[in-house]
């Protein structure tokens, strides 16, 4: 995993709440076995509107993503995490991310953040105001910071400290392969097995 | 202090805790599909990395497969390659499989329950949100993304931070013609779909423990559609009933030893939840939806939410624009509104007891000139079940299409799904805009609404029919 420490860039407000992850990328779009070439299925229904914000020159190139609350709610297809980095998105910021779209975003260095939503409202302004706003959001200080307006916000530390390293999860756990290994010999033997298959 | 049902299975499947740190929790069943995995394996691939726990871990094709001439290649060349790469990953890494073709293949929360596999106590996972299904046997199960899936592929546990616990009580005696699938739409749009966001929820009160196994699992499915990663029952009679016998349930001695073991698996009188949620079973009825997510529902005398009385103007713009995506009117009723397509089938309403109380509804009945009726059996053994007792024709016979399994137009990612424009009742769990098709509109319904509008051609109730 790309390590992420702060990043700065111009924004998209995306003025809607409940942004489902059929709505960042519809099923049909789920068939491919690979990681990337995804951005082509990001919000793919919305984007055949000419009005839709991503459409829109003046937003061209933004890699921040100011969403409205519960962002990527829904199945917990990864691909929605693939799309928005294959399209170029480094961070999303929201009042509130479902539970599994965040874990997601935060194993594969897409860097969610939560910010309030009075001033989820307030970032809208200003992008609109003006879309060559730079965002940045600092995963070192915890904050989000624009014009002059600075912004905390919370990441449990280990999360923070995994990105800040790029580490890779699987690789943490196998330090902890003897903790495996004594737990399974605790194992109660009548827990079910899927091998031999019995039908 | 006692302890949650959630916080039990928890604490039993800790195997490294530390401050800080989320804690390292083993999971004792892994059920995989071809849609979120095969970029798993190419991670194990890349790491030079085996399965674990071959013998813990579980795969069906289920999202992709075409639900008619199920004998012949899929027609589609990207879905047949999906399938096809599962195929060839279960057999290099050593997993067992139930392919198309198999009388055991269904969709993937059809079948472990099926199969005997899911069972109390259990962490069960797999890279699809509606795992909370299985928590109807008291198992903690969560939905989880493609890289967690290489991660229990990988070591079989996963590094995961403590929920917080909400009880959903339902009091009292739900009303005839009242389903499991009423109850749970109910709930989401009482907590919303953001309401159970970091919680565990577990399902308690005399309405739900009168439920069987089956509408259990409907109102465990839906958990998520309330942002809940996990929905749980504590296990009982109903659940040890269910269980025995199962091709993988414990046997002899060691059946005696679990059962003691599940019975243990609920929560103490002295422990006490971070939220609580309290229903009226008495006060429920049909729910239907009318918006663009499973929180937008209402009763089905009612109608169609009217915007302009919404004050929050971030939700009055959801409202609006769900109204406009659906192409309806505030004030419409709910009875009024017609539909061209009903959809009884999917991971939460596609068992053997939604097709009897669907074909309950129809027989001697005919399905409305004006509607496409699919019935999808959710595994290939409740196809079976149900030709057994004749149900495959009491539905041709009124007039529905009889398919094979798989998850079909709950998601349309195989043939079977909505035109532009085009209008559902779906016994599925997602409502969102193109869920079933692009341009496509969904109404969630139980599956006696189901049957009913499928005989109407609006929405009703099996009390609407004469």
């Amino acid at each position: 995993m790309e390590k992420f420490t702060t990043h700065t860039g111009r924004a998209l407000p995306l003025r809607r709440n409940n942004v489902d992850t059929d709505q960042i990328i519809p099923a049909v779009y789920l068939k491919r076995v690979t990681r990337t070439g995804f951005e082509d299925g990001l919000f793919a229904a919305w984007r055949s509107d000419p009005d839709f914000v991503l459409n829109k020159p003046e937003y061209a190139g933004a890699d921040v993503l100011v969403a409205g609350p519960d962002f990527g709610t829904g199945s917990s297809r990864e691909h929605a995490v693939w799309a928005l980095q294959n399209y170029g998105f480094r961070a999303v910021i929201s009042p509130r991310f479902a539970d599994i779209f965040r874990g997601n975003s935060l194993k594969g260095g897409l860097l969610t953040v939560l910010i309030d939503e009075v001033d989820v409202e307030a970032l809208w302004q200003a992008i609109e105001a003006n879309p060559t706003t730079q965002v940045t959001v600092d995963l070192v200080s915890r904050e989000v910071r624009y014009d002059h307006v600075v912004l905390g916000f919370e990441i449990d530390d280990y999360t923070r400290w995994r990105l800040m390293e790029g580490l890779d999860d699987i690789g943490l756990t196998l330090r902890h392969a003897d903790d495996v290994d004594i737990f399974e010999s605790h194992r109660p033997s009548w827990k079910p097995r899927t091998l031999p298959a019995e039908v | 202090m006692g302890r949650t049902l959630a916080e039990k299975v928890w604490d039993e499947h800790v195997v490294r805790h530390a401050q800080g740190e989320p804690d390292l929790l083993y999971i004792d069943l892994h059920l995989v599909h071809e849609v979120t995995s095969p970029q798993a394996f190419d991670g194990l691939r890349l790491a030079g990395r085996q399965v674990r726990r071959p013998d813990l871990t579980i795969a069906t094709e289920d999202h992709n497969v075409p639900t008619t001439n199920i004998d012949q290649p899929i027609a589609d060349p990207v879905s047949r390659t999906q399938i096809e790469t599962l195929r060839r990953n279960c057999a290099e890494f050593g997993i067992r499989l139930h392919a198309m073709g198999d009388a055991s293949q269904g969709i993937v929360h059809v079948i472990g329950p099926q199969l005997g596999l899911t069972q109390p106590g259990m962490t069960i996972v797999c890279g699809d949100s509606h795992t909370s299904t299985h928590g109807a046997f008291g198992a903690l199960a969560f939905g989880i993304g493609t890289s967690e899936v290489e991660h229990v592929l990988a070591t079989q546990v996963l590094p995961q931070s403590r929920p917080k616990t909400m009880a959903v009580t339902v009091n009292g005696v739900l009303p005839v013609g009242v389903t499991s699938k009423d109850v749970i739409l109910a709930v989401i749009a009482k907590i919303g779909t953001g309401g159970g966001q970091g919680y565990v929820i577990e399902y308690r009160g005399d309405a739900i423990r009168a439920l069987s196994m089956e509408a259990r699992m409907t109102v465990c499915n839906m958990s998520i559609e309330a942002g809940a990663r996990a929905g749980m029952i504590a296990p009982d009679e109903t659940t040890f009933e269910y269980l025995a016998g199962r091709p993988h349930a414990p046997r002899g001695a060691d059946w005696d030893t679990a059962v003691a073991h599940w019975r243990t698996l609920v929560t103490d009188a002295d422990a006490t939840f971070d939220v609580d949620v309290v229903l009226d079973a008495a006060e429920l009825t049909p729910f239907v939806t009318w918006g663009t997510n499973p929180g937008q529902g209402a009763p089905l005398g009612a109608s169609v939410p009217d915007p302009a009385t919404i004050a929050d103007a971030g939700e009055r713009g959801t409202v609006e624009r769900a109204l406009e995506y659906m192409g309806l009117d505030a004030g419409t009723k709910l009875r009024d509104i017609k539909v061209d397509t009903v959809f009884l089938g999917s991971c939460t309403n596609g068992r053997i007891e939604d097709l009897r109380a669907a074909a309950a509804v129809l027989q001697g009945r005919k399905v409305a000139d004006s509607v496409r009726f699919l019935v999808v059996p959710g595994s290939m053994a409740v196809k079976a079940q149900a030709e057994s007792e004749g149900l495959d024709r009491i539905f041709v016979d009124a007039g529905a299409e009889w398919r094979s399994a798989g998850c079909s137009m709950c998601l349309g990612m195989n043939p079977d799904q909505l035109a532009p424009g085009e209008r559902s009742a779906s016994t599925s769990n997602r409502n969102f805009e193109g869920r079933q098709g692009k341009g496509g509109r969904t109404h969630l319904v139980s599956p006696l609404v189901a049957a009913a509008t499928a005989v109407t051609g609006h929405l009703s109730a099996p009390s609407d029919l004469s």
